[in-house]
């Protein structure tokens, strides 16, 4: 299990690996909507919460057709099927790889933009929680899509079509949280409600995605 | 250890192509299949790895003992040879011994700091072979093992199965040229083709049938 | 007889074949009389004037857009179980029906709300709802049409389904948080509570709601048997290239 984590993080990490992409993304999303609405401080405060999960969630979906596409081209997927961990097992490490270098690089970064966008001060720390509480459950729900669309050929846009509905919750209670925290409101609920999905999805969704997954390989 | 095959049938994009095969692969032995293209040789090998599931019949084998090796390697061209190898042998529990000794038996070792990407496609061919080792697998399932393999690397291989069946392992190949391993069985496949019988094919392969007239 | 035989493919063509004439006229007959009796023979409402008739065509659809779906995860389900394959034709059949229904009532909705919140579009928790099963049943769709070997996007779009479904509720939910709304609520089965729908109104609309049942049921139908005969022309025409 470790090493398949860590056969992943140096492939992430090395030329090619994507890593930095996500990253740059969620950086032009956060410059380019300022462009678009206009400087005025108090609209973009508001917005804040909003764009910096929606602009995190994008992000996020960049990454997702490589999960399995590239172990599905070069035969790994299938060595991998035959070999002694659990395919459920190895789904939930590679989405866990998945986050490490998208959601839980994207959360280190948020603060930084937070600032381009003028959120409030008080926000801060709900943005930075309910990044960390909220963006695994994008990996997993994504590597979910990601296994469904394994055998399709340029299966990115299907990709995204699938999993986009299925990001809904998470992104509402995400948001929730850091408007309520930005505007000094009690943030129980939504955070308690986005934990409840991504334990949730990260306890049954990879069963879904092993079995999509092998149903992809037969 | 033995491997069992009975009154097998395999199918290929929801037709069956091979069927009615019935055989046993010893600790020990070697058996070859043999078979023209599209005859399904690369399905039976998937099947027996329990990646697709039979049309019919059966597959017993003792759980984990079978290590399937296809036409892709399951490289990473961003890793070094070592890390590839290492990887594999990590999932399977094995240690850097069996490494050593994997590296050593496909002539690896002055390539061992060498990228994946860097490696002639017969070098990649041996270290995909190299896996085989590090799985410490008894059954082995080749798929056209020795494609983009020199002659010198063709002996190399065989040296290799029969070092793995002296061990008490087993091997499966679907191969058309000759290995130099004698004493392997022949199977030929085409005899099998299930379009020589296409009444018992219709039954299972297409549900529909009878639905119209 | 167990019900299952009707899940043979022979048999499940011979009995909708012989059943789908009579099916059709019921539905055209239902759905005429119910749109014509809730267009033009029920009274004008007090507050919202002849635009409250809209009901007679977005409340079955709403209705059946949600029911579309439950029964393609009832289908979804039989063929991950039992491997039927009629059920999961059947899934892929419902699909684009669904999808149409959701459509009629988000449109629908849309010209209902103009008059009466004075705007076409409301992130409304119900009308918002309805987008994103749009989308789910989008996804679906695609899904189907993307993968090439039959059973294969059977089981896919069979696993999709499934946890589509869960997702679908957590959404609704989602959005009642997000955004409490002004679309009045479900009144249809409210009958002993005050401000019910009128009697008036309600007899048309369950004729209606009949009709659009009927109306989907002739649809599942005459889609299921295109897909069995393009499944059995797809096995003839590749058992040719082999042979």
């Amino acid at each position: 299990m470790n090493a398949l984590l860590i056969r992943d993080l140096k492939l992430a990490f090395r030329a090619g690996g994507g890593f930095g992409l996500g990253l740059a993304f969620f950086l032009l999303v956060a410059v380019l909507v300022p462009l678009g609405v206009g400087p005025e401080g108090g609209i973009l405060a508001r917005i804040a919460p909003g764009i910096l999960w929606v602009g995190a969630l994008l992000a996020c979906l960049l990454s997702l057709d490589r999960i399995f596409a590239l172990d599905f081209e070069d035969g790994s997927l299938d060595l991998l099927a035959t070999a002694p961990l659990p395919l459920e097992g190895a789904v939930a490490m590679k989405a866990f790889a998945h986050w490490l270098v998208t959601g839980l690089a994207l959360t280190i970064l948020s603060p930084v933009l937070a600032v381009l966008l003028n959120l409030p001060a008080q926000g801060y720390p709900w943005l930075v929680l309910s990044l960390v509480v909220g963006t695994p459950a994008l990996s997993v729900i994504g590597a979910f899509g990601a296994a469904l669309t394994v055998g399709v050929r340029r299966g990115g846009l299907l990709l995204s079509l699938l999993v986009l509905p299925l990001y809904v919750p998470t992104l509402i209670f995400g948001a929730e949280v850091v408007r309520r925290g930005a505007e000094g409101a009690a943030t129980g609920v939504p955070l308690a409600l986005l934990a409840a999905i991504t334990t949730g999805s990260a306890a049954l969704l990879p069963f879904a995605a092993a079995a999509a997954i092998r149903v992809n390989l037969r | 250890m033995e491997l069992v095959i009975s009154d097998l049938a395999v199918s290929r994009g929801g037709l069956v192509v091979l069927e009615g095969m019935s055989f046993t692969l010893s600790p020990g032995e070697a058996l070859i299949l043999r078979g023209s293209n599209g005859v399904g040789k690369t399905t039976l090998l998937r099947t027996v790895a329990g990646l697709q599931p039979p049309a019919a019949g059966h597959v017993s084998a003792p759980p984990e003992s079978l290590a399937y090796a296809s036409h892709a390697d399951g490289l990473k061209s961003a890793l070094t040879v070592t890390e590839n190898l290492a990887f594999w042998a990590a999932v399977h529990g094995l240690g850097r011994d069996r490494l050593e000794q994997a590296l050593e038996a496909m002539d690896l070792m002055r390539l061992r700091e060498r990228r994946a990407a860097q490696l002639s496609a017969g070098q990649k061919r041996r270290l995909g072979l190299a896996r085989m080792l590090v799985t410490g697998r008894p059954v082995w399932l080749l798929d056209e093992p020795t494609v983009s393999l020199d002659q010198q690397s063709v002996g190399l291989f065989a040296r290799v199965v029969r070092g793995h069946l002296a061990a008490g392992g087993s091997a499966l190949i679907a191969t058309h040229i000759d290995l130099g391993l004698s004493e392997a069985r022949v199977l030929e496949l085409d005899p099998f083709r299930a379009e020589a019988r296409p009444s018992v094919a219709a039954g299972f392969d297409d549900p529909f049938a009878e639905a119209i007239a | 007889m167990s019900i299952w035989e009707y899940a043979n493919p022979k048999k499940f063509m011979q009995v909708s074949g012989r059943v789908l004439p009579w099916l059709t006229g019921l539905a055209a007959l239902t759905l005429s009389l119910g749109l014509v009796w809730g267009f033009f023979f029920t009274p004008e409402d007090y507050k919202q004037g002849s635009t409250v008739k809209i009901l007679f065509l977005h409340v079955p659809a709403a209705m059946m857009a949600i029911n579309a779906w439950v029964m393609m995860l009832v289908a979804s389900l039989i063929w991950v179980i039992r491997r039927h394959h009629v059920s999961a034709l059947a899934a892929r059949a419902a699909a684009p029906a669904g999808l149409v229904f959701t459509l009629i009532a988000l449109v629908t909705g849309a010209l209902w709300g103009q008059p009466m919140w004075n705007t076409w579009w409301e992130w409304d928790p119900r009308l918002t709802s309805f987008l994103i099963l749009l989308l789910f049943y989008l996804g679906y769709i695609a899904l189907w049409s993307a993968i090439e070997d039959p059973d294969t996007a059977a089981d896919l779009t069979s696993v999709l389904c499934m946890v589509g479904s869960v997702f679908a509720v957590l959404s609704r939910y989602a959005v009642k948080f997000w955004n409490q709304g002004l679309h009045q609520d479900s009144t249809i089965l409210k009958v002993g509570e005050s401000d019910p729908l009128d009697a008036a109104y309600y007899v048309p609309l369950v004729v209606c709601i009949a009709g659009f049942v009927l109306f989907f049921v002739v649809m599942v139908l005459v889609r299921t048997r295109i897909w069995i005969r393009a499944r059995r022309l797809g096995a003839l025409l590749a058992r040719e290239r082999m042979g």
